[in-house]
């Protein structure tokens, strides 16, 4: 099937989903969910609309798999690696002169961002007094980021990039490869909880000086992105960091006066107000 | 049908002809362009000020959920698909690239499509991989008028050469014709 999505039947789907499953997914960016759901129906090959409705409908297995599938991200070791060397340089030694370190990864996907983050605070020696709260939407997604355990073919473009943010150590010794698989060590694991959390729907839960969340609300509607803004902003200290991702924005949030943009050139926020 | 959005997609090559289109457009011109050049992601903010010293019509790096106004020009940011929603909005999106490519502008193309019909404009530059031809034909059949840089004059002609062998172009134009169509849609 050519033809994208309509509204309509975009709209039968998402009530469904909230009827039946409790996910509500109806203030995505509808351009970006219709693209999803699309490809979705294709790699399952599933031709005709009201064939995937009812799947949905009486599939519950099949519909988990699309809840991964909808909140599936591409994602690598520091990525960016001018946001990263920002945090190595500006951000960890400001987070340092706490006692103790809270950081929230909201929208942690498969745990790489998590792992970036643990190996930052390994390096400059504040990772013992560190916690690192990883959630997601997706069950699946959170189990993999909990393992550790990352393709290894991934290691060398991990580590390149892990160098271009200004690494100077050996990557290699901060897991062990077996067969085709690299398992981070365990040092990182410890100061890390994973939990589920919808953003959507679920309230603020701990207080933290750093919380990340990267390329998540580009997926949401303007007024969802609002909503979960404010929830951030209940969820950070004062003086505390927001860091979005390189072409989001606090423009027009309701909350951009109590934020002020810590690196020209970056999308982390300290909250002054 | 008047034009309400100029979508302009090219790879090597086209970053020239884009300079020397915009040095020759009115400053007025109302109706926005959204130009989708495939880049490096460790590329800074130079297209944008290379483009503004050529043109005084606003030059934005799209961020997420900017509205499209007219009298504009809107670069698709590195290494994010870029779609439209029906409120004339810009979506970003992370996801799997495309023809090896993100920004893709076959996913450009088919969102602007789906948004603004026969009411686009949907030109391909030079290039060296075949981004861009699927988006081309699928505009078509949503009423947009496609147009391709010549082949014969484009720096790299493959990007070009695929798209017409995908679909029935409305118009294949050199750079001086290409700047006079776009003139003419106003």
């Amino acid at each position: 099937m050519e033809h994208a999505l309509t509204d309509n039947e975009l709209n039968l789907l998402l009530r469904d989903m909230l009827d039946i499953y409790g996910y509500d997914f109806t203030e995505y960016a509808k351009a970006s969910l219709k693209r999803r759901i699309h490809r979705i129906m294709i790699n399952s090959k599933i031709t005709s609309y009201n064939a995937f409705r009812y799947r949905i409908q009486n599939d519950p297995v099949y519909f988990q798999t699309i809840v991964t599938e909808i909140s599936v991200a591409v994602t690598e070791m520091f990525r960016d690696v001018n946001f990263y060397k920002t945090i190595r340089q500006k951000i960890i030694p400001v987070l340092a002169t706490h006692p103790f370190i809270r950081i929230w990864h909201a929208g942690c996907a498969t745990g790489e961002e998590v792992y970036s983050m643990a190996i930052l605070l390994h390096e400059a020696n504040i990772l013992h007094k560190s916690l690192l709260y990883a959630t997601d939407i997706n069950d699946a997604a959170l189990n993999r980021a909990s393992r550790g355990i990352f393709p290894l073919n991934n290691m060398q473009l991990y580590s390149r990039n892990y160098i271009e943010s200004g690494g100077v150590q050996d990557f290699s010794q901060y897991y062990t490869a077996n067969y085709n698989l690299a398992k981070f060590n365990d040092i990182f694991r410890e100061k890390m909880i994973f939990s589920t959390h919808n953003l959507v729907s679920d309230f603020s839960f701990n207080s933290f000086q750093l919380i990340f969340c990267r390329n998540v609300l580009i997926y949401f509607e303007k007024n969802l992105q609002l909503k979960v803004l404010k929830l951030f902003d209940q969820s950070l200290e004062m003086f505390g960091f927001l860091a979005l991702g390189s072409k989001e924005t606090l423009r027009f949030s309701g909350i951009e006066n109590k934020y002020k943009q810590f690196e020209d050139r970056e999308k982390i926020w300290k909250k002054i107000f | 049908m008047p034009a309400s959005l100029i979508a302009i997609g090219g790879s090597a090559g086209s970053l020239q002809v884009l300079l020397d289109l915009f040095e020759g457009i009115d400053d007025n011109f109302p109706i926005p362009f959204l130009i989708v050049l495939h880049r490096n992601n460790r590329f800074d903010s130079s297209l944008e000020q290379l483009l503004s010293y050529k043109t005084n019509i606003p030059v934005t790096e799209i961020e997420d959920k900017d509205s499209i106004q007219q009298n504009h020009i809107y670069i698709c940011p590195p290494d994010y698909h870029v779609l439209i929603e029906k409120e004339k909005i810009f979506s970003l999106d992370c996801s799997e690239k495309v023809n090896y490519s993100r920004p893709s502008i076959d996913v450009v193309f088919k969102s602007a499509a789906d948004i603004y019909g026969d009411k686009l404009v949907c030109i391909l530059l030079s290039g060296a991989n075949a981004d861009g031809a699927d988006g081309l034909r699928y505009a078509a059949a949503k009423g947009a008028t496609t147009v391709v840089q010549d082949p014969k004059t484009a720096t790299v002609s493959y990007m070009p050469e695929q798209a017409l062998l995908a679909s029935k172009i409305n118009f294949i134009l050199n750079r001086l014709e290409l700047l006079q169509f776009i003139r003419s849609l106003v």
